[in-house]
């Protein structure tokens, strides 16, 4: 008898518990749960942050975050920037939900789905099945997906949002060809693709462009970690370039690349970030960083779906005219000589004069013709 | 050329140190009849603690240490599991694979306010050189803690093989049985080894991000823990083997960094040290026997 009565609060409690966390969530939870009947709704708490979209008729976007979280000082926390300067300057009304695993993909894309949203933001090239999925199965959303893509038509309801890394990583290969004492530069990836190699491609045109101009050669070392987790890895092969006689390391890797700052660190070299401002990891090695502003892009598209245009089924290119990529310079070590050049070049980025090559053949084109 | 060994030796004994830590557990405890296959999560939980208080304390060696006794925490969780409630020791050890990771991943969320990645430390753990006032940029200059790992590995040895104690140990691993006639109180022992085990497990993480790197994010552990346990199964459950079997792995990484950009397609060289270990475990390392009564609980007076 008393064991029955254990079991059975313990199988209450289990509910409750189960419900509270669904409801606990710091996202838009919708107001009709499916659970609505049991008893045990009424100790979910009544989170109501985000109101329904269809009550008001504003426009309504959230965003999913990739397991990074919210506060991953990197692309999801640069998004939900962009999502506040929507809330902010043109009164949309946005909600996060975050991942914690792979597996909370699905389940939150449905809770957004839920929620009734007018555009679905799934952060993250790791979310691009679930996306696609989802977005078959409900051919009425909009869903847009930042650092991957479809090919044109492939899914008329979801917006693919990538970002010209050749462009920002152009920048930081003419700042480093610019910089450097030795004449010696590297490049250390974390895994080859088409979308890696933006940044390859861009990376050596830019040092090459820097070499033209100073008339001199520059060696430009490449080495493929094939991780973007392992820092020790992404240290060692630091290690060697600087060994080398390497004075400036661009690191493209992930975590990987924390490994590379750390070298930099301790061999007291340079080293050029990637994505987000990355100085603050090291304020007296990280001379510059190549830029993926992930929250302007996120403003932008919204903006753009928000005035009505149909960009369902295409993909969005983001770069440094439509403040997509960039260069940040924090700490001043390039010298305002150099920041001028990289200010001038990035002018000429922007209105098409200098063509950054992404793919292979294209770079071995603008070799030819320099 | 003489840069390149430089080169490779820095790199060969950043990368084992964390294993060897790791490594030197798996020893112990196994040894002493517990097999613990969540150094992994201790290892994780351990990086963690040391970055994080590290970041908040300022003081490397006492961050260095809260991460040890971090992971004995979760070993000492481990050790009721497998000893005293004879659960299997499988399972729980899994669990703890689990557990790990995640309890260093909600604390590092709680104290860098929600980010999964810790704020960098002001200060690591030392390099050698620099413990002696010699300033150098040198790779030569290798961290402390890979000092500590070699030190405690010569030091496990002689404990084990030269010490009334360290044979105790061992005969519980062997024949719990014979050895609790004998008057030793294979519980306790048990206890201590394990819980040791897990206290070198989070050193071992914490030289990971108080060492090679100098901050947390939850990939820095990503399978340490299992080539660690791998190591003592391939250094014939030793102390100078399992030593041996991490500095193979660490110079199978060093040559990899070395090989790197000289034309060897990336991911050739990305299986390399996979496939040294393989081809050293068949051609050279013969018949490995663990400890007898590994992985089983004892229980007083059965037969």
């Amino acid at each position: 008898m008393k064991k029955r009565t254990l079991a059975l609060i313990l199988a209450v409690m289990m509910c409750v518990g189960l419900l509270a966390a669904c409801g606990g969530d710091s996202s838009s939870e919708p107001a009709s749960t499916p659970a609505a009947s049991t008893p045990a709704d009424s100790s979910a708490p009544a989170d109501e942050s985000t109101p329904d979209s269809t009550a008001g008729g504003e426009f309504a976007a959230t965003m999913i975050t990739d397991v990074g979280g919210i506060n991953d000082e990197s692309f999801n926390q640069s998004a939900w920037t962009g999502m506040e300067q929507l809330a902010s300057e043109l009164g949309v009304n946005t909600s996060f939900i975050e991942s914690t695993k792979d597996a909370d993909y699905a389940p939150n894309l449905e809770k957004a789905l839920d929620a009734s949203n007018d555009i679905i933001w799934g952060i993250g090239f790791m979310m691009k099945d679930a996306v696609a999925e989802t977005a078959e199965a409900n051919p009425d959303q909009l869903y847009a997906l930042v650092d991957e893509y479809w090919e044109d038509g492939d899914l008329p309801n979801a917006i693919g949002v990538m970002f010209m890394a050749e462009q920002s990583s152009f920048l930081a290969g003419y700042a480093a060809g610019l910089k450097t004492e030795t004449d010696h530069v590297g490049l250390v990836l974390g895994m080859e693709s088409p979308v890696m190699d933006r940044f390859t491609n861009g990376w050596n045109a830019g040092v090459l462009y820097a070499a033209n101009e100073r008339g001199v050669d520059i060696r430009n070392d490449y080495v493929v970690a094939e991780t973007f987790g392992d820092p020790a890895i992404g240290k060692a092969m630091a290690q060697k370039m600087y060994t080398d006689g390497a004075d400036i390391v661009y690191s493209v890797a992930g975590y990987t690349g924390t490994g590379c700052i750390e070298a930099a660190k301790e061999l007291d070299k340079w080293v050029i970030g990637v994505d987000m401002d990355q100085n603050k990891l090291a304020p007296d090695n990280v001379i510059a960083s190549g830029l993926k502003n992930v929250g302007v892009g996120v403003y932008e598209v919204t903006k753009r779906v928000m005035n009505g245009e149909a960009l369902g089924g295409t993909t969005v290119w983001l770069g440094i005219s439509e403040g997509g990529a960039g260069l940040a310079t924090t700490g001043g070590h390039l010298g305002s000589e150099i920041e001028g050049k990289v200010a001038d070049v990035q002018a000429l980025i922007a209105d098409g004069t200098i063509e950054v090559p992404y793919t292979a053949e294209m770079l071995h084109a603008f070799t030819a013709a320099s | 050329m003489l840069n390149t060994i430089i080169l490779a030796v820095s790199i060969t004994l950043m990368y084992s140190a964390p294993l060897i830590f790791s490594a030197l557990g798996g020893v112990i405890t196994q040894k002493s009849g517990v097999d613990n296959i969540g150094i992994e999560g201790m290892m994780t939980f351990g990086a963690f603690v040391g970055a994080g208080v590290g970041y908040a304390t300022g003081s490397p060696w006492f961050a260095f240490l809260m991460g040890g006794l971090a992971g004995a925490a979760l070993a000492f969780v481990h050790a009721f599991a497998a000893i005293t409630l004879r659960a299997s020791q499988i399972i729980s050890g899994v669990a703890l694979n689990f557990i790990g990771p995640g309890l260093a991943l909600f604390l590092c969320r709680l104290q860098f306010d929600g980010a999964t990645q810790s704020v960098p430390v002001s200060k690591k753990m030392p390099n050698v050189l620099d413990l002696f006032g010699i300033s150098s940029q040198s790779l030569l200059n290798v961290n402390i803690t890979v000092v500590i790992a070699l030190l405690l590995t010569i030091l496990m040895a002689f404990f084990l093989y030269k010490t009334k104690w360290g044979l105790r140990i061992q005969a519980c691993g062997e024949h719990p049985a014979a050895a609790d006639t004998l008057g030793v109180n294979v519980y306790a022992v048990r206890y201590v080894c394990c819980t040791l085990s897990g206290l070198l497990a989070g050193l071992g993480g914490a030289s990971m991000t108080l060492g090679v790197v100098s901050n947390f994010s939850p990939s820095v552990i990503s399978g340490q823990g299992f080539i660690a346990l791998a190591a003592v199964i391939f250094g014939k459950w030793t102390p100078h083997g399992a030593m041996a079997a991490c500095l193979l792995f660490g110079f199978a990484q060093a040559l990899v960094v070395v090989l790197g950009g000289s034309g060897i397609p990336s991911q050739l060289l990305a299986m390399l040290p996979y496939l040294l270990t393989l081809i050293v475990l068949v051609l050279f390392v013969g018949r490995s026997e663990a400890p007898k009564a590994n992985g089983k609980p004892y229980v007083k007076g059965e037969r």
